[in-house]
């Protein structure tokens, strides 16, 4: 293991070999490690628990069922958003913990914004590739994504943003505010390092969705495919 | 890797060569290197004997001086120990012209071969195939003199993993007037690679400008290729094959599904500068231009026509390439104007297109390049000339290259290319302005300027 990689980044990696992935809840926990912002998140086993852990981020809450099995979650309705009060975590807990192979529910703070994705490859000719595009449920639709290779420099980030199709939106369409683009900047040069790092360990990551905002960046979602 | 006896040999050495068969691919390089190219050849063949008079030597150390460059031309068997034997003889380097190595399943003797030249530095393009062209010096493709069309010297070097495409290419060259520095074919590239070449062609003083077929890099090769194409003081065009998405495979990864590996390896070239040609239309036409004009522009164009359609169409043509065709300022637009012939002044158009009507002279042609070649709107002009026009003279394409020369600002012309015209082109031509046969040529030739810009 490269020597870049913290303690705790290669126990994750390690922990992540049988299932030939790493779950959200760990992807998260190794981005934010490496600087990388995510939203508050616990994960429950048990109903109590998932309602005690909701009350502690505070209403309204996402919850996620976290799943070897899943990869796509939104397929399986595995999402929840908005959710309220205690009623509902706990009925969408009874939900969420029949889909195959649920492990835990994963409870984070609702965060919103441009949904964005931002993912990596390692690419047998060029080596590690980073692409910014247009994220949420509808990635595979708008296929408005921009490309470069890794290590990104800061001109690199920025030809990206501006070669996305809805670089518009980006910069405050028709009267909403920009993104914080200094802010996704940041995030893109801190994933591309990591993307380097985690090179010989992983085939792909998707951070999908970024949730851009006028105030910031955060990692809504992320899967980390193991080589 | 000295590549420079490889590539520019005083003497030959063909290994190989029929005694019974005289249309032997060895056979036809002996030939043809033999009567028409200043190298000194030697035939080789184990029989030892003669063809068409001339002694067949059978062996590499009975040959009375030193050989710059063996053409291997054996059975895929004997390759390894001619290889040998090239060291042995303190040979240059090589072009094993043979096939039967990894293209067929032997690998493994395609390994030797390189083992054996590994350890010793020794420089060999293939196998598998043509070798090489190098103008004054040496031509080993097997294709007999009287069907080869050979461009003129001059300074576009082209690297191809496929020989049919590098002949034809040549071809293309020599119909556009497009001058080569050096052509290699590297066939299964098994030692001498792309990236080998590409550092090799950044130093020669020959090459102004460096294009490469490429079906695929190895692993990471990509990387390094990229790395060092952006220290390049030349400009790099690459013509990559192999677009189309493999089997439709499902990909559990976003990432992986929309940066599908011809669109990674595409937005990489971008990234690092280096042009990339969708096809051999534009391949011509970069090269032609960047051989004249070896540095990037922005894409901002004027374009100066003797035909409102002609205008239209190269418009459209630019928007369709993603150049930009700015409006003209006042003050340009004026300067024009007030200078232009007076049966002229009050019918041309002087926005941009800049529209100087069929009633134009060669004056008013020339007055339009130079102001906008001072304009600071358009970095680019694409000059739109009508030969038969009764104003315009056969000193038009001179007269506007002195324009470039004083100016600096570079301009592509399109001239339909018919013999009665030929003293037009030729004046652009003698002073390195390229000249394209077509608006989208004209439109191409601007367009490589912009793609060798990074982003």
């Amino acid at each position: 293991m490269p020597a870049m990689l913290s303690g705790e980044m290669i126990e994750v990696l390690r922990a992540s070999r049988l299932a030939g992935w790493v779950l959200e809840p760990e992807a998260k926990r190794l981005l934010s490690l490496r600087g990388l912002r995510v939203p508050r998140f616990q994960t429950a086993t048990e109903e109590e628990d998932a309602v005690r852990r909701a009350r502690e981020i505070g209403y309204p809450v996402v919850a996620k069922a976290v799943s070897p099995t899943i990869i796509h979650k939104s397929e399986y309705g595995a999402v929840v958003v908005g959710i309220a009060g205690d009623e509902e975590i706990r009925s969408v807990f009874h939900r969420l913990r029949k889909l195959p192979g649920f492990d835990r529910l994963l409870v984070e703070e609702m965060v919103s914004g441009l949904e964005l994705i931002v993912g990596a490859k390692i690419d047998y000719q060029f080596g590690p590739v980073i692409l910014l595009g247009m994220g949420g449920t509808g990635v595979e639709i708008y296929k408005d994504a921009t490309l470069r290779m890794a290590p990104l420099k800061e001109a690199d980030a920025a030809s990206m943003i501006r070669g996305l199709k809805a670089h518009a939106l980006l910069q405050g369409y028709r009267g909403a505010e920009p993104v914080n683009l200094p802010d996704l900047t940041r995030l893109l040069l801190a994933f591309s390092e990591l993307a380097m790092d985690l090179q010989d360990e992983v085939e792909s990551i998707d951070l999908n969705p970024v949730k851009c905002s006028a105030d910031q960046c955060i990692v809504a979602d992320a899967r980390i495919m193991l080589a | 890797m000295d590549f420079t006896r490889l590539f520019e040999p005083r003497t030959m050495a063909v290994i190989g060569v029929s005694l019974a068969n005289d249309r032997h691919p060895a056979n036809v390089i002996y030939y043809k290197n033999h009567l028409r190219y200043p190298v000194t050849v030697y035939p080789v063949n184990p029989q030892g004997g003669d063809i068409q008079g001339e002694r067949v030597y059978p062996h590499l150390r009975e040959i009375p001086e030193r050989v710059d460059l063996a053409v291997v031309a054996v059975r895929a068997e004997q390759v390894p120990g001619v290889i040998e034997e090239c060291v042995a003889a303190g040979v240059g380097g090589a072009a094993v012209i043979s096939g039967g190595f990894a293209e067929s399943g032997r690998k493994d003797l395609q390994d030797r071969v390189v083992d054996i030249a590994r350890e010793a530095d020794f420089p060999f393009v293939g196998p598998n195939c043509l070798g090489l062209y190098s103008p004054d010096y040496v031509d080993t493709f097997f294709i007999p003199s009287e069907r080869v069309v050979r461009p003129n010297p001059g300074g576009v070097a082209m690297v191809s993993q496929s020989g049919g495409v590098l002949v034809d290419q040549m071809v293309k060259f020599a119909l556009e007037g497009v001058g080569m520095s050096l052509a290699v074919s590297i066939g299964n590239k098994a030692l001498v690679r792309e990236t080998d070449l590409l550092r090799y062609l950044m130093a020669d003083s020959r090459t102004r400008v460096i294009a490469l077929y490429v079906e695929g890099f190895a692993k990471n090769e990509g990387r390094e290729f990229v790395q060092i194409a952006s220290r390049s003081p030349k400009p790099v065009i690459v013509l990559k094959a192999g677009k189309s998405p493999g089997g439709a495979k499902a990909v559990s990864s976003h990432t992986a599904s929309l940066g599908g590996d011809y669109r990674v390896f595409s937005e990489i070239l971008a990234q690092f500068g280096v042009a990339e040609a969708r096809n051999e239309s534009e391949l011509v036409s970069f090269c032609e231009s960047l051989s004249c004009y070896p540095r990037s522009i922005e894409g901002r164009i004027g374009i100066v026509t003797g035909s409102g359609g002609h205008g239209a169409m190269a418009v459209d043509l630019c928007f369709g390439q993603g150049l930009q065709v700015p409006s003209l300022s006042e003050s340009v637009q004026r300067q024009i104007r007030e200078k232009l012939s007076p049966s002229i002044r009050s019918i041309a158009s002087v926005e941009n297109p800049v529209d100087l009507t069929g009633s134009a002279v060669d004056d008013d042609f020339v007055l339009a390049a130079s102001l906008l070649s001072k304009a600071p709107e358009v970095d680019c002009i694409v000059m739109l000339l009508l030969p038969y026009l009764p104003g315009c003279t056969m000193d038009l394409g001179a007269r506007l290259s002195q324009v470039y020369r004083k100016e600096g600002k570079p301009i592509v012309a399109y001239v339909p290319h018919v013999e009665r015209y030929r003293m037009l082109i030729e004046g652009f031509e003698l002073n390195h302005v390229p000249v394209a046969p077509s608006i989208d040529g004209a439109v191409l030739m601007a367009e490589a300027m912009k793609r060798c810009r990074p982003c």
